[in-house]
């Protein structure tokens, strides 16, 4: 058993209207960011667990990511990294 | 005739609840504490309005896993009436008893102000006193009451009147001026397809008192009264 530290990207589902990043994209703008197309605000969460190996962390966060730390009804998430802690 | 009302922590409406259920309905009302797994009998479940549990992760997220949400969602499969309003609408969703979710307001901004919201299906045990068409002026008071789902569950939940309320203009007209969070098809409220859970993000629980405003919410608890009596 080894301990992991487990990061997880959490963002609203492409095509699901995202207020917050519409309005970071509109400041950008007003400070001359004019080359900004689209900002999406998400949530990142970094997880540290206990694990055989970095397969079966990846795997039981996943299962945390559908059970409560994501909504699939409106948000994607991305395992970003996997570490030895 | 008994309505349980959860008090998670963070709720704030759960005694404006109780009131709306005793003073003005002239029902009882027991208060159920999150960690209880006792529903004490009651015959329907209030999930109130609030901020359970800071609104952290996302509003209801962490109060659906709540012990009481357990004999809860237990209630509802067996056909018993569930109203969840605003941040209960909100556990709802997560706890999986309504399709889709409530995210941000369009506008980013909390909205604390009337609506108005017109009632589209009278035939439900929640809106039975109302008539189709009735337009209820009503407090919403929300940051995050965007009614969003995928385009397959609002058809369904169009196709199968399942919309019980929706923001409209004083006429009863659908505009999106009236739309105080962006909602899809400016849904405010909706039932189960079993027709026995009602989501709601404005609060009927505060239009219960002529003392305070209008009345208009009080139908919703007359209705379920005349339900479960029946």
């Amino acid at each position: 058993m080894s301990r992991f530290r487990v990061s997880v990207n959490i963002s609203p589902r492409q095509g699901i209207l995202d207020p917050q990043g519409k309005a970071v994209a509109e400041a950008l703008h007003s400070l001359d960011f004019a080359e900004v197309r689209d900002v999406r605000v998400g949530r990142f969460v970094v997880l540290e667990v206990d694990a055989g190996d970095d397969a079966a962390a990846a795997q039981r966060v996943r299962e945390m990511c559908d059970k409560l730390l994501a909504n699939p009804v409106v948000e994607d998430y991305r395992i970003a990294s996997v570490e030895v802690s | 005739m008994k309505f349980g009302i959860v008090t998670f922590p963070g709720s704030n409406c759960d005694y404006d609840a109780h009131h709306a259920v005793t003073d003005a309905l002239g029902a009882e009302a027991v208060y159920l504490w999150h960690k209880s797994h006792d529903l004490e009998g009651v015959d329907v479940v209030i999930l109130p309005g609030g901020f359970s549990y800071g609104d952290y992760l996302r509003a209801g997220a962490i109060a659906r896993f709540s012990p009481i949400m357990r004999e809860v969602v237990a209630h509802a499969r067996r056909g018993g009436p569930v109203i969840g309003i605003c941040n209960g609408f909100q556990i709802a969703c997560e706890a999986g008893l309504l399709p889709g979710a409530l995210m941000r307001n369009a506008g980013l901004q909390f909205v604390s102000q009337p609506v108005h919201l017109r009632v589209e299906n009278a035939d439900t045990m929640f809106t039975n006193r109302y008539a189709e068409g009735d337009v209820l002026r009503l407090p919403v008071a929300h940051g995050e009451g965007r009614y969003t789902a995928d385009g397959e569950t609002i058809a369904r939940l169009e196709g199968e009147g399942l919309v019980a309320f929706r923001y409209v203009n004083a006429a009863g007209e659908i505009v999106p001026a009236a739309n105080p969070n962006g909602s899809m098809n400016s849904i405010a409220g909706i039932v189960s397809a079993e027709g026995n859970v009602l989501g709601i993000m404005p609060h009927p629980e505060r239009a219960v008192d002529p003392l305070l405003g209008p009345v208009d919410g009080l139908g919703i608890f007359q209705s379920m009264m005349a339900h479960v009596s029946a």
